[in-house]
């Protein structure tokens, strides 16, 4: 019974600490739409300056105010970073297409993580332990930390504040009003730009004081703040966008959660034992699979007021002009002459690049035209290579066969997954395939006995007619190539039209007869089978598979490569692939800041071409014939 | 400190901006290329050190005419924690550079997946840092060989430890993916057979690099282990650490505890590095044979910097290519394997031989105690555990060591 009281106090310690970066990102989301992925870097920012003060300067030689001080003076400063972030980035593109902010948000990650490791180096720093609360009180025979206690108690305390900021004063109530609507709001004349400017603010604010109270609990080091985004936008999401309690809520539920499922006994299921207590970074995400298939807005959380999100209509898809074609034509036969001219390696980046095209093409499909942005597309990538890897590890299947397997497996996860995300829309739909990419990730992650775990399946080479790096070559441009022009031509067919007029107006597809969820569901499968094409092509290819096929990063670089080349092109997201691909294999090779410099080349992308870099050349292609405007 | 860092980056910055510069040294014709990939934007306070240890060992060589007339020099590549990158640049440093033979790897799966890519292609791959046994032994290959004692070798010493003490009911912590898992197991298995009758009363799992500290410690502290086996390391540790001190979960508790006296894992503790704890790691203000001395006395002259463990093992990666490159004397790949198959050399810590049965080095640790000096963690009575005494009969290697390897 101690035992239990004590372990429900860790898990509000641990609420507390989750509650404080998670808040910062609601409030951020729920005025400007933005999903912060700059959120956790702002948090890691807070911690090292917190440190720099406290331990590098020595205030917390003077006691409580140095210590105090120097986390809230650390909180203020990252939060005017994030002020200056708001100003000359993120407000110059508002007006961008819905998620293009993200891309934005992630090469401030980029930038900021290099120039961690450049202020600070790379050993992980131990901060102070806070004045006075080194020891333990005694609860019922168990010692508990007097600083979780302390923990235990702002959480609260700063939900309280934030209460009162939003409901007793009027810049709260211009928020929560902006929340709700924000055209209106800046209909009646309140400005917008300082709304928006003080709320990044506040959310920055509250990140930086997240990672400046870890100090007494962890050391400051350089995976901090990635390892605490996903887990922030899960209590954001599960609490309700833009619900400061919801999150308050969100993280009680999945900290105690976690706490208590480390008490839960191994057991044999299906032949298999199962250990829910090693499985420590899935229950939050099965929470919000959970809670948002129950509550599609989360558990406090407010259906948007008006289905319009995104501020912009979205193009219409026009015909393919003959100059494209062309261009089309003349590329391929590039392509399938390129093995004369380039050497083993040239033909290595080549197929890679194929490849991840093809994974962008496929993203592209549900996310342009169906209008459902993935953040977990490397579910389907993975299962795709997990599909055609067993085949050939466990069944010694020879690779066609593999090759068949892969997208039939992702395919029937998709048919699965999707049955559910398309009940939803936008970002809550977004973040239950992320909830189910990490589903797919922990099996492949923790099913030993199938997947091999971390250390992945090895050997998994290419039939012996397939060995050579232009044979391989060539079946990968074959099979992506067909790919690419078959998701095109469905954009094209009556199939693609039904898409559109769901994503476009639910309501008048609906009217005229369309069934919009079914139609969605089968434009999610379809992009799940690509991807597993994908998938299966790149296993052979790299000669082993890895969870890592279906982790959160992989899904980030997808969605980057289609916002990149630009989501409102058919073309777009297969040049953001090229684009992106190939910044980050030369970078690499050339500097070690490379981080940095592909942080720095995304955001002048970004401000250069905010449609993306095919809505760009579209926007010039027009200008030149205006009538068909 | 930050002065020091800045310098460590520009310096570095400067060896990329040589090795990027490959139309010269082809010019030549006659340099030795190595290939080496590692996590270094992931896994930087680790690589930083490993790098210096690196190119210490290889200007040695080239500052004395390098190998009959030919230079040696290193392409770097930084895999960002990816094995299916670690891949491409395997094949970038084959096909392009054109390198002689591939090294590195840290995380174990990287490891792998050279490991993989070398028996594939039919190159040379000197792993250094992967402590998967997976590596030499289940995915075992002609073309892979590793240098670092693996997480058997190193549970083998805490377990000859460990087995000596009253204990009879442990608990374990240790990180959930294969290094840990395969720590536990052999932790288990091995101290079983030594001492009959030891219970595992808690197994906790945390995520890498994501331990809920304060959880896990109740969690042990419930099932109330006489002795604790701790896998847990770099962030994970501190925080078990400091959770766990506060809980008093150590007090009257024995804890065998991997790597922990690595500088890498015990300096960031500074004066809460917990006492009296069984750990295998490096006391390298300790080591005073002449072979250690010089090579500590170097390098700090080079870097102004003490060596980490990292530093060590980038040194004998190099060192070990060296002596296998002048025993094979051509860089015809079948050659370079037969030459590494028995190879001997002298490392800092002694005589090391990478042996013919499963391509793994004798490399050893030192196992000794902690205590808190001056402010910070220390290794005290130590010894220098010789790999070749922690590991299984040749008839068990060969039983998990593929057979057309």
């Amino acid at each position: 019974m101690d035992f239990l009281l004590v372990q429900f106090l860790n898990g509000l310690a641990s609420a507390s600490s989750l509650f404080l970066v998670a808040s910062g990102l609601s409030i951020i989301f729920g005025v400007s739409r933005i999903v912060n992925f700059a959120h956790g870097s702002f948090y890691m920012l807070g911690a090292y300056v917190a440190w720099t003060l406290t331990r590098g300067l020595d205030w917390v030689a003077f006691g409580h105010l140095g210590f105090w001080g120097g986390i809230l003076i650390a909180a203020v400063v990252v939060g005017l970073l994030g002020v200056i972030v708001e100003i000359l980035l993120l407000r110059r593109i508002y007006q961008a297409p819905e998620l293009f902010q993200l891309l934005a948000t992630f090469g401030v990650v980029l930038i900021v993580q290099d120039a961690t490791l450049w202020i600070w180096g790379a050993q992980d720093l131990l901060g102070p332990r806070a004045p006075g609360m080194r020891g333990a009180i005694d609860i019922m025979g168990q010692r508990f930390p007097q600083y979780e206690m302390l923990l235990i108690v702002i959480g609260p305390a700063v939900l309280g504040l934030l209460w009162l900021l939003f409901h007793r004063t009027r810049w709260g109530t211009l928020v929560r009003a902006a929340t709700l609507d924000r055209e209106m709001v800046a209909a009646l004349g309140v400005d917008q730009k300082l709304l928006f400017t003080s709320i990044f603010f506040l959310g920055s604010f509250l990140a930086a004081l997240g990672g400046g109270l870890q100090l007494p609990r962890e050391p400051v080091q350089l995976n901090m703040d990635l390892a605490i985004i996903a887990d922030a936008f899960v209590v954001v999401v599960v609490g309700g966008m833009g619900s400061v309690g919801g999150a308050y809520l969100a993280a009680l539920l999945i900290a105690e959660l976690q706490a208590f499922m480390l008490f839960v006994p191994d057991f044999a299921l299906f032949g298999v034992t199962v250990s829910i207590s090693k499985m420590t970074l899935i229950p939050s995400f099965l929470v919000m699979a959970v809670v948002l298939v129950v509550r599609p807005y989360g558990l406090l959380g407010r259906p948007p007021s008006h289905a319009r999100i995104a501020g912009a209509v979205e193009p219409v898809v026009r015909a393919t002009p003959a100059e494209l074609k062309w261009l089309g034509y003349a590329a391929l036969a590039l392509l399938v002459v390129l093995p004369f001219f380039v050497g083993d390696y040239g033909l290595i980046v080549a197929t890679e690049i194929l490849i991840m095209v093809l994974v962008a093409a496929s993203l592209h499909f549900m996310m342009g035209p169906g209008g459902m942005a993935s953040f977990g597309h490397a579910a389907y990538f993975g299962l795709g290579a997990y599909g055609a890897a067993l085949m050939t590890k466990h069944l010694m299947a020879p690779m066609a066969v593999g090759l068949a397997a892969g997208p039939l497996l992702a395919g029937l996860f998709g048919i699965l997954f999707g049955w559910f995300c398309v009940r939803l829309s936008g970002v809550y739909l977004a973040m239950l395939t992320l909830a189910f990419a990490q589903i797919v990730w922990s099996i492949a992650f923790q099913w030993v006995a199938m997947t091999g775990g971390d250390n992945g399946l090895l050997g998994i080479w290419p039939d012996s007619w397939a060995t050579g790096k232009d044979v391989y070559y060539y079946l990968t441009l074959a099979l992506c190539v067909a790919g690419v022009l078959v998701l095109r031509r469905m954009i094209y067919a009556p199939f693609g039209y039904a898409l559109r007029a769901g994503r476009d107006s639910p309501l008048r597809a609906e009217a005229i007869g369309i069934d919009v969820v079914r139609v969605q569901w089968a434009a999610f499968t379809v992009a799940a089978v690509f991807a597993g094409l994908a998938g299966a092509l790149f296993v052979y290819f790299k000669g082993s598979v890895f969870p890592t096929y279906a982790s959160i990063p992989k899904s980030v670089d997808a969605l980057m490569m289609v916002l990149m080349g630009g989501v409102q092109t058919i073309t777009g997201p297969l040049i953001g692939a090229v684009v992106y691909m190939g910044l980050h294999e030369q970078l690499v090779r050339l500097t070690e800041l490379w981080r940095l410099v592909l942080g720095a080349s995304i955001i002048a992308l970004v401000l250069a071409f905010p449609q993306g870099i095919a809505g760009f050349v579209v926007r010039l292609w027009l200008k030149g014939k205006a009538e068909d405007l | 400190m930050i002065i020091k860092r800045r310098d460590f980056l520009a310096g570095s910055a400067a060896a990329v901006a040589i090795a990027g510069a490959p139309s010269i040294a082809r010019g030549q014709g006659a340099t030795i290329k190595i290939g080496e990939i590692n996590s270094y934007s992931t896994q930087a306070a680790f690589l930083g050190p490993y790098r210096n240890g690196w190119n210490m060992a290889l200007d040695e060589v080239n500052a004395a005419g390098g190998l009959n007339g030919r230079k040696l020099e290193t392409v770097f590549r930084d895999d960002g924690g990816k094995p299916e990158d670690a891949v491409r640049h395997a094949g970038e440093l084959v096909a392009a550079e054109k390198v002689d033979l591939l090294a590195g790897g840290f995380l174990s799966n990287i490891g792998l997946a050279i490991g993989g890519y070398a028996k594939q292609n039919k190159k040379l791959y000197v792993a250094s840092e992967p402590l998967t046994d997976a590596l030499v032994w289940a995915q075992g290959n002609r073309y892979t060989f590793r240098l670092r004692p693996s997480t058997y070798m190193q549970a083998a010493m805490l377990v000859e430890e460990a087995a000596k003490l009253p204990a009879m009911r442990w608990a374990t912590v240790s990180p959930n993916y294969e290094y840990g898992q395969s720590a536990v197991k052999w932790f288990k298995e091995l101290l079983s057979r030594k001492k009959p009758g030891v219970q595992f009363v808690s197994e906790q799992f945390p995520a890498l690099g994501r331990i809920d500290a304060g959880a896990t410690v109740q969690a042990v502290a419930a099932a109330n282990p006489e002795a604790i086996f701790n896998v847990t390391f770099g962030a994970d540790l501190t925080n078990f650490v400091r959770q766990g001190n506060t809980r008093g979960l150590f007090e009257r508790r024995a804890v065998a505890s991997m790597l922990t006296g690595e500088p890498e894992y015990m300096d960031p503790l500074k004066d809460e590095t917990p006492e009296n704890w069984i750990v295998t790691g490096y006391p390298w203000d300790q080591v005073n044979t002449p072979s250690h001395s010089k090579f500590r006395d170097d390098y700090r002259k080079k870097y102004n910097d003490y060596p980490r463990l990292g530093s060590v093992v980038g040194y004998d990666t190099v060192n070990a290519i060296i002596n296998m490159l002048r025993k094979a004397g051509s860089t015809d790949t079948e050659k370079m394997v037969d030459a590494m198959e028995g190879l001997k050399f002298t490392s800092p810590f002694g005589p090391v031989e990478f042996r013919k049965i499963d391509h793994q080095a004798t490399l050893g640790a030192f196992v000794g105690r902690t205590k808190v000096q001056g402010g910070k963690g220390i290794m005290v009575n130590w010894r220098y555990a010789d790999g070749k005494d922690y590991l299984p009969s040749d008839a068990e290697v060969r039983e998990m060591r593929p057979k057309d390897a």
